[in-house]
């Protein structure tokens, strides 16, 4: 799987409970459309670090990292993550 | 404490017997198991299970006037009966027992309907008025004591609980969905809605009137809060002084009882205060009880234990673990007779059966301090978010909501701008009423995403936002904003869950009576007064009320920040990855379908993320919990046919073994 798909994978799982891959676009604000809450946060943050061995730092916790799928994958990707 | 139910006859029918009112009266044996009472004529039939607590030999009730032309039947307690019984003495009525319920039909006689407005109590009461043929039923003013009642073509059927209701094979046993989908926003149906389509629910604060095979309900007592700041406000000591004075009465009134009276403890403020009242300013031995758990996240025992110690009193304490919940949780819904978002009722009535044991039949408790004296954190929520609105676009304001959850291991609170995102909801809604409950109704209802195809279309129509509005005042957007919210949480969570489920429901399933001195309706009416620093003075809860009890308590108590009362929710019903058995049933995709509330699909996937302890957050665990007690609800009220198979139904989830190792549950 690559790591688009992971990612995509574990927020329809997680968060919106379904297989049914057009309910996210890549581009969705995750808090714009209520997909993550203030403690979806929290989880979304656990995945990142166990799944993938990223550090996430307290400054790392912004939207700009954390608010789409583009913009994790954008921050894995400067994180030295390998797909 | 006690359990009420009868018939009404609204035009010609067979006579209310007493064989059909003993079938509903028997339904509720944990709520009176001192002996069944009965009267009966050609319309009406009234039937009482007693909880003998004043006057133990002859308060058995249905009690009657002198001339026997005035009934009552009631559940709970008339605090200033030996004042009212004072005057009515004085104004010729002869009374024939020493009991509490006897001053409400000389009460009734002297004032007709209004008589409701001389009592200082809790209660749900049904007289009948024989030289009338009036049947009135009366619910106290906060709601304390539930009060049921529906109509069958020629007859009105009431009692304290559905269940006693549901003997009426007639009744139809199917849930409303627009009242599910209130539970799963506002955390309670509107009243007079319940779960259950064709039931009723008296709300509080007022009477019921059945006359000539007619039907009118009416308010007489509700919250209610100043337009603008007293034009005479008073000092803080001056207000605290009032307040001590009111509470110092509230409890002797609440202690007036033949039988030993015990309290609750739970390590905060409120219920500090009334055993610090109890100690300081009577006679009483304290007895006190509280819960305590193993995770940390929800004990409280250091804190009970500092209260313990300060105050000298004698303490019992009940530890209570996930097996525990998991093993009590299908009774609790038996009781509670709706679905419930959170588990925190289960480790109460386990704590009620102990309190029993204990030989104990009535307890004070601190709830009530937290509507009235502006206590739990949506009010300071509500507070920073309207200063926000003022200015949306400043980066400064919404920090301060940074300062309201320290208690919470997996605080909603880090991660600044999702928090802000969070709360910045219905900015547009700011004037309105609602606007301080917005977030709590939005996370609470995500669990409409778990709702199958047929509830989403039923459900679609429905607004909550213009649902709440049509039951709230017509000035209520006046009022101080402070008062704005908390009437639309004594109308929402108070009634509808925090003294029903968590309260009334968990006590009586142990024969317990609740007594709630904060909720004292000259208290109530002193907190709605009050100008709002005096209740949240910046972001500090209940200043009037902390300093009411100046010297009363150890400071640690008085500046004690706020812990509300949790117990573990969706961890509860998984052991070592493997769910209870009722559980699994319950979840399984057939019986989801079944009962076609949820899409079985979409319940799969909460039910892995709770699974493998992945769910941390209240929407999350709200869901799960909602969803289970919704399954044991169509379980045991809608799909069983009778009373008796319900029974079992509980027990027998109860007994079940939990496969991972072995334990019951």
């Amino acid at each position: 799987m690559s790591l688009e798909q992971k990612v995509r994978s574990y927020i329809l799982e997680s968060f919106l409970f379904t297989d049914d891959q057009s309910v996210l676009d890549n581009a969705d604000s995750l808090m714009g459309k209520g997909i993550i809450d203030s403690t979806g946060t929290l989880e979304l943050i656990s995945f990142l670090e166990e799944h993938f061995g990223v550090k996430v730092e307290d400054e790392d916790m912004v939207p700009e990292n954390l608010d789409s799928v583009n913009k994790i994958m954008a921050f894995l990707q400067r994180k030295q993550v390998s797909h | 404490m006690c359990g009420i139910a009868g018939i009404l006859n609204l035009s010609t029918e067979r006579p209310p017997g007493e064989a059909e009112l003993t079938a509903m009266i028997t339904q509720l044996y944990h709520r009176g198991p001192d002996g069944y009472g009965f009267f009966h004529n050609a319309q009406v039939g009234l039937a009482h299970a007693r909880l003998s607590i004043i006057d133990l030999a002859g308060g058995k009730q249905p009690i009657h006037n002198e001339d026997r032309s005035v009934w009552v039947s009631f559940n709970g307690e008339i605090f200033n009966y030996i004042e009212l019984r004072e005057t009515l003495e004085q104004q010729g009525h002869r009374f024939y027992t020493h009991s509490d319920t006897e001053v409400i039909v000389h009460l009734y006689e002297q004032h007709g309907e209004d008589f409701v407005q001389h009592l200082n109590g809790q209660f749900a009461i049904a007289l009948w008025d024989d030289s009338r043929r009036r049947l009135v039923l009366a619910r106290d003013r906060a709601g304390i004591r539930p009060l049921f009642y529906a109509q069958m073509r020629n007859r009105l059927v009431f009692a304290s609980e559905v269940k006693a209701l549901f003997v009426h094979a007639e009744l139809p046993r199917r849930l409303n969905h627009v009242a599910l989908a209130q539970v799963f926003t506002y955390w309670s149906p509107l009243a007079p809605a319940t779960v259950f389509e064709g039931i009723s629910a008296l709300p509080p604060g007022h009477v019921l009137v059945a006359e000539n095979g007619r039907i009118r309900t009416r308010r007489y007592w509700d919250w209610s809060f100043p337009q603008v700041p007293l034009p005479k406000e008073r000092s803080a000591e001056e207000y605290a002084e009032e307040l001590r004075a009111l509470l110092i009465d509230a409890v002797r009134l609440q202690l007036r009882s033949d039988v030993p009276v015990g309290a609750y403890l739970s390590g905060g403020l409120d219920s500090s205060i009334i055993t610090s009242l109890i100690k300081n300013y009577t006679d009483v031995p304290l007895r006190t009880f509280s819960v305590t758990f193993e995770d940390a996240e929800f004990d409280e025992s250091a804190f009970q234990q500092e209260l313990v110690d300060y105050l000298a009193t004698q303490h019992t304490a009940l530890r209570c673990t996930t097996a525990d919940i998991c093993h009590a949780f299908p009774k609790v819904i038996w009781h509670t007779e709706t679905p419930i978002v959170r588990t925190a009722p289960t480790p109460l009535m386990l704590l009620s059966a102990k309190v029993r044991a204990e030989g104990y039949k009535v307890v004070l408790t601190g709830e009530g301090a937290d509507e009235v004296f502006g206590g739990y954190d949506i009010f300071k929520e509500a507070k920073i978010r309207r200063f926000w609105a003022r200015q949306p676009k400043s980066k400064m304001r919404p920090r301060i909501l940074e300062r309201l959850y320290p208690y919470l291991r997996h605080s909603p609170a880090s991660g600044r701008a999702f928090t802000e995102n969070f709360f910045s909801q219905g900015m547009e809604h700011k004037d309105r009423a609602f606007f301080g409950h917005i977030p709590r109704w939005t996370t609470t209802s995500r669990i409409a995403q778990f709702f199958s195809p047929e509830m989403q279309r039923a459900v679609s129509g429905w607004d909550p936002y213009a649902s709440i509005m049509q039951t709230l005042p017509a000035d209520i957007e006046r009022w101080i904003p402070l008062g704005r919210d908390q009437y639309v949480e004594a109308h929402t969570l108070l009634a509808g869950y925090l003294l029903s489920s968590q309260g009334d429901r968990v006590a009586m399933a142990s024969s317990i009576e609740a007594r709630f001195p904060f909720l004292d309706h000259r208290v109530i009416e002193f907190g709605n007064r009050l100008p709002s620093r005096y209740k949240l003075m910046g972001l500090t809860e209940k200043y009037i009320l902390k300093k009411s009890m100046a010297g009363l308590l150890p400071e640690s108590v008085r500046t004690r920040t706020k812990q509300p009362y949790r117990a573990p929710d969706s961890q509860s019903f998984f052991r070592k990855g493997v769910a209870a058995d009722y559980v699994t049933e319950l979840f399984s995709e057939r019986r989801l379908r079944e009962a076609g509330y949820f899409d079985s699909r979409v319940v799969a996937k909460l039910f892995e993320k709770c699974r493998s302890g992945r769910a941390i957050g209240f929407a999350d665990n709200m869901a799960f919990v909602g969803i289970l007690s919704t399954m044991l609800v169509d379980e045991m009220f809608v799909r069983h046919a009778t009373a008796q198979s319900t029974q079992n139904m509980v027990w027998n989830a109860a007994a079940m073994q939990h496969p991972a190792d072995g334990t019951t549950c």
